[in-house]
């Protein structure tokens, strides 16, 4: 018997696909079909190639920053880049090739790539973090405090709650409303690019916008050339622009652009610069806004260079959405049917180093460890339904087991009123656990309510039994 | 004979954001654990992992490197070659599942890698100690 307890590596990834004992009906497995993390995603984005791409739920004005590139760029070489060559040097198109090549590049990976979201908190933390906030002031309950105090690098910095993700949010992340997630290292919702520009994108975004600021001074200072070029082989400006009309619409695209192009650029060159966000320069989150308080940024590192190199070249993180990555089949079920993880026990080597060693207990704990699955609500040789989730999705876990395993424990006399009252308050529990709709559901009062009495189970487990 | 392991609770270690926004996690020993785990065991792991997230972040030649590399082929290189991070990632998820089989899993306890949970916590979930069934 020992033989069959040995002890099996849990792997969270594997219990998705680990083949259940034999009481599961051959129906449930057919029925499930795998799906990806990003179909259950609770933000408002939209993904495609089957979650290689994420975009934001509205596109914005991308469409018209493509077009407006591609129809200038377009023109530029049709007419333009013709009398260019003829007269000046072949390098001008292929200068002006790359740039624009650069640039659609850095805009579709700005548009393209998760810029920094941070999943929702899984309903177990959701449920430790109101836990602590609870026990660590009143006893009735309110709803969790909107802030909390840190120190950053000597500087005190105050963390939000998002109610939304159901987490007090990192520094530096903030929560966009048109997304409806929680980005790293927030800077601001771009229109032009259709997508956050935060943690991850934010160097795909600087190098969007400064090599369109090259290309569109370029384009500029090349129409201008042709049209002057043009004029002085003896003909007026106004015979010039008619000669070639398709330059007068580019250079009032790059004369507008080149305003607001160039400005942005700047800007977010102070930003990387000094190592702040937009986001934080609106805000003035660390201007000293209380007199003589002196509050730099404490994100900053004190040095231009390294500021720059930190923003721009630093390594990439990863996306934490895990868009491609596929859900436990338990998830991807409706609330309608039923479908149970089973999870190998570590009961022989736990045992062991258990505080109970003596051989006459292993080999007790071998006999009603069998009695166990006749205990097993509702008397159905098949395991209780465990939570044990590794994506975002709601689920709870920490399903009272020990409820059977203290209905066990009543009998032996050996632990009285703690006991009692939690099987009394177990059954209920034990009755919640069959059901699957309440698997699925986010019951974050009950929840609470079932981690304070199992709170008390590991202390049961520990009285010396005779 | 496979059996059930039930879930007693979830412990959850938070972040340490003392030194700014790069990943470091906090190395004060939960009370829930104290009955299970050594507490020296405990921050040796939080401390080795907290290491390896800051190899991972580290603004150093490589990483520089890796950037304006990656800067001048307009980003393309990350389409066939994996970066620094993902690197020290997956160094991070061998090393936690190496503890859960030698420290963690013996003491019924099981380790989540924070990167299932975005870096946020490091998840511990304390499995029901099966002496409890008499």
């Amino acid at each position: 018997m020992m033989k069959n307890c040995e002890y099996q590596q849990i792997d969270p990834r594997a219990l998705s696909v680990s083949p259940a004992s034999a009481p599961q009906s051959p129906a449930e497995t057919t029925a499930q079909r795998s799906r990806r993390k990003w179909e259950v995603f609770p933000g408002r984005n939209r993904f495609f190639c089957d979650g290689r791409i994420i975009l934001a739920s509205q596109s914005g004005v991308l469409p018209l920053t493509l077009g407006l590139i591609v129809v200038t760029c377009g023109l530029f070489f049709a007419f333009d880049c013709p009398f260019l060559v003829e007269h000046l040097t072949a390098f001008i198109p292929v200068i002006a090739a790359v740039l624009f090549v650069f640039v659609v590049i850095s805009l579709l990976r700005t548009s393209f790539t998760d810029p920094g979201i941070l999943p929702r908190a899984t309903p177990d933390e959701a449920a430790d973090i109101e836990k602590q906030i609870d026990t660590s002031g009143s006893s009735t309950y309110r709803p969790p405090p909107r802030t909390k105090e840190i120190l950053i690098n000597q500087q005190v910095v105050k963390l939000k709650y998002c109610f939304t993700c159901k987490m007090f949010r990192p520094p530096r992340t903030s929560h966009c409303s048109l997304c409806d997630n929680c980005v790293e290292r927030f800077d601001h919702h771009c229109p032009w690019v259709g997508n956050c520009v935060g943690k991850r994108n934010y160097r795909f975004f600087y190098s969007f916008i400064i090599s369109l600021s090259f290309l569109t001074s370029f384009i500029f200072g090349c129409v201008i050339t042709h049209i002057t070029l043009r004029s002085q082989a003896g003909k007026s400006l106004v015979q010039a622009v008619q000669e070639s009309p398709a330059s007068v619409v580019e250079l009032v695209i790059c004369f507008f652009s080149i305003w607001s192009i160039l400005g942005l650029s700047g800007f977010h060159t102070y930003l990387v610069a000094s190592n702040l966000t937009t986001n934080e320069d609106i805000k003035g989150s660390w201007s000293s806004k209380r007199g003589a308080e002196e509050s730099g940024n404490p994100h900053s590192y004190n040095s231009i260079i390294t500021n720059c190199c930190a923003t721009l070249c630093g390594p990439m993180p990863p996306s934490l959405i895990d868009r491609r990555g596929v859900l436990p089949p338990d998830e991807a079920i409706s609330a309608a049917s039923a479908s149970e993880i089973e999870l190998p026990l570590f009961t022989a080597k736990n045992d062991a180093h258990m505080c109970t060693q003596s051989t006459k207990d292993v080999l007790e704990r071998m006999v009603h460890s069998s009695d166990f699955h006749g205990l097993c609500p509702p008397g159905t040789p098949k395991t209780t339904p465990l939570g044990l989730d590794d994506s975002g999705t709601p689920a709870p876990s920490a399903e009272p087991s020990p409820s059977a395993g203290c209905s066990q424990q009543r009998g032996r006399q050996s632990v009285a009123a703690p006991c009692l009252a939690l099987s009394r308050s177990s059954k209920r529990d034990s009755m919640h656990s069959i059901n699957p709709a309440f698997r699925l559901a986010s019951p974050s009062p009950s929840l609470s309510r079932t981690s304070f009495i199992l709170g008390e189970a590991p202390d049961i487990s520990f009285i010396p039994l005779p | 004979m496979r059996q059930q392991a039930a879930v007693a609770a979830k412990v959850f270690i938070q972040r340490d954001y003392t030194n700014g926004t790069v990943c470091q996690f906090q190395t004060k020993f939960p009370s829930e654990l104290e009955t299970r785990l050594d507490k020296q065991q405990f921050e040796e792991t939080v401390r080795t992992l907290n290491n390896l997230y800051a190899e991972a972040e580290k603004l150093g030649s490589q990483s520089y490197i890796e950037g304006c590399l990656a800067c001048l082929t307009a980003y393309t290189v990350f389409l066939c070659m994996e970066t620094h991070y993902e690197k020290v990632l997956k160094k991070i998820t061998k090393y936690i599942q190496e503890q859960n089989d030698k420290i963690y899993a013996p003491r019924g306890l099981l380790l989540t890698d924070p990167i299932e949970r975005g870096l946020r916590v490091i998840e511990v979930t304390i499995f029901e100690d099966r002496s409890l069934t008499r």
